[in-house]
């Protein structure tokens, strides 16, 4: 079977590479574009883990075959810094300890960003609701929820 | 590595002759929230992917001057969610959309897939068919349409025939004083299916229901549409008599499993307390009130 030429943006950079037609997002992500930033947890849309946007949208990327992305605009963790510079999330993750194996935190904070976006001022059961479909089986989600708010906050004052 | 053919066709009438061309061995991409997760673990092994998301009247969302609406068979929860219009005028319809699976799933997952899933308990379903949706379908003998509640066969089987693609729904224009609700019964707070699902739509006028649709989920072998509970709301002001009869029809019209969600005794009783209160939840939207 022919490979597929896919040709996609991926954090602004314009990108091409070779699948196969039933290939999922997340291994051409990860084994063919090496950005192994984004992780499998289940491989079935239930654990966030690899989350990305596509065309600014939250989803699983273990959900998306990697032919659709042609023509469309990808957004993975790698792209979150700007060089050196953390994004605010990433800071205060940091800061806080909102990570324990860290696993699930590229997911956790691409949905996060995500949210923020859309919603400045999310209520804490806003941010439990947003991001229930990220799972985390170590630190538990006080830690990340109170991340969350916390970057919020300090991002409108800043704003 | 399978041979896979993967096809993303810009028009209708190229997804149709691929579709039909394939002869059973193709299945259809909208989200991929169901197909993707078969794929990977054995159940779907189709030969060709047709993906329909490149199609304007499948990935569209319009309001007609009438007031009907046009929802494409694959689009997502999260667009339907950011219309300005569509949750305004069909709150039941959308907040069952939006019930299902996480964020993540919401951006890709859409109501045309939950349908030709199949699922007994499929969450947009009961709301769609308490909404009066009418569905557009296309195939190589051209396009019909037919009441979303004579589309599921039974659980994981649809009445589309061979080489037919779901196209969309049509809500109908909604008169003066309606509402709708979609309520539905887990263990947990959210992302699980439902033990039993309940969508009520109603119009009234003065304080009276003058019309009425019941569509009850998980509690048969396919979501099914009861007429005797909408009758027995209809010329009444959702007094407890009325209330119910209506929700004994909805116990009477269940013919549920046992299972590990629920016995058939707790899914029968379930399906009378949620048609109670969707239905109040309708009337108090139907009334201007929430």
């Amino acid at each position: 079977m022919a490979k597929l030429h896919v040709t996609t943006t991926i954090n602004g950079e314009p990108t091409e590479f070779l699948c196969d037609p039933s290939e999922s997002l997340l291994d051409v992500l990860r084994d063919t574009l090496g950005l192994t930033g984004s992780k499998e947890g289940c491989g079935t849309g239930d654990c966030g883990a690899c989350s990305i946007t596509l065309d600014g949208r939250l989803t699983c990327s273990c959900l998306v075959l990697a032919p659709e992305v042609e023509g469309h605009e990808i957004g993975t963790i790698e792209g979150m810094a700007k060089g050196d510079e953390l994004h605010p999330l990433q800071q205060k993750f940091l800061e806080m300890a909102a990570l324990q194996c860290g696993i699930c935190t590229p997911g956790m904070l691409i949905a996060a960003r995500s949210l923020l976006e859309r919603n400045p001022d999310p209520s804490e059961t806003e941010v439990r609701f947003w991001l229930a479909g990220n799972l985390c089986r170590c630190t538990g989600y006080d830690k990340i929820v109170r991340a969350v708010l916390e970057t919020a906050a300090e991002m409108r004052s800043a704003a | 590595m399978t041979d896979i053919r993967y096809l993303a066709p810009p028009t209708l009438d190229e997804a149709v002759r691929a579709f039909a061309a394939a002869q059973g061995a193709a299945r259809i991409l909208a989200g991929g929230t169901d197909l993707l997760v078969q794929m990977r673990n054995g159940m779907a092994k189709p030969g060709t992917i047709i993906d329909i998301k490149k199609i304007p009247e499948l990935s569209s969302v319009t309001e007609a001057a009438d007031g009907s609406f046009w929802v494409g068979a694959a689009v997502s929860g999260a667009v339907l969610a950011e219309h300005p219009r569509f949750g305004t005028v069909w709150p039941g319809v959308l907040e069952a959309i939006n019930l299902i699976g996480s964020t993540q799933v919401q951006g890709r997952a859409s109501p045309g897939g939950n349908l030709c899933h199949g699922s007994p308990a499929a969450d947009s379903v009961p709301a769609m068919v308490a909404a009066g949706a009418v569905l557009t379908i296309a195939g190589p003998n051209g396009r019909r349409t037919l009441p979303v509640e004579a589309f599921p066969a039974g659980p994981g089987r649809t009445n589309l025939a061979a080489g037919e693609i779901l196209v969309g729904f049509t809500l109908p224009p909604r008169p003066a004083g309606s509402g709708d609700a979609y309520l539905r019964m887990i263990p947990r707070t959210e992302m699980d299916i439902a033990v039993v699902g309940v969508g009520v739509s109603l119009t009234m006028a003065g304080g009276v229901v003058t019309a009425a649709r019941v569509g009850l989920g998980a509690a048969a072998p396919t979501v099914l549409l009861v007429a005797d509970a909408a009758r027995a709301l209809v010329g009444s002001r959702l007094d407890d008599a009325a209330l119910d009869a209506a929700a004994a029809a909805c116990s009477a019209a269940c013919k549920p499993i046992d299972d590990k969600r629920g016995t058939i005794v707790y899914r029968t009783k379930v399906a009378a307390v949620l048609l109670k209160r969707a239905a109040n939840i309708a009337a108090d939207r139907a009334q201007g009130k929430a």
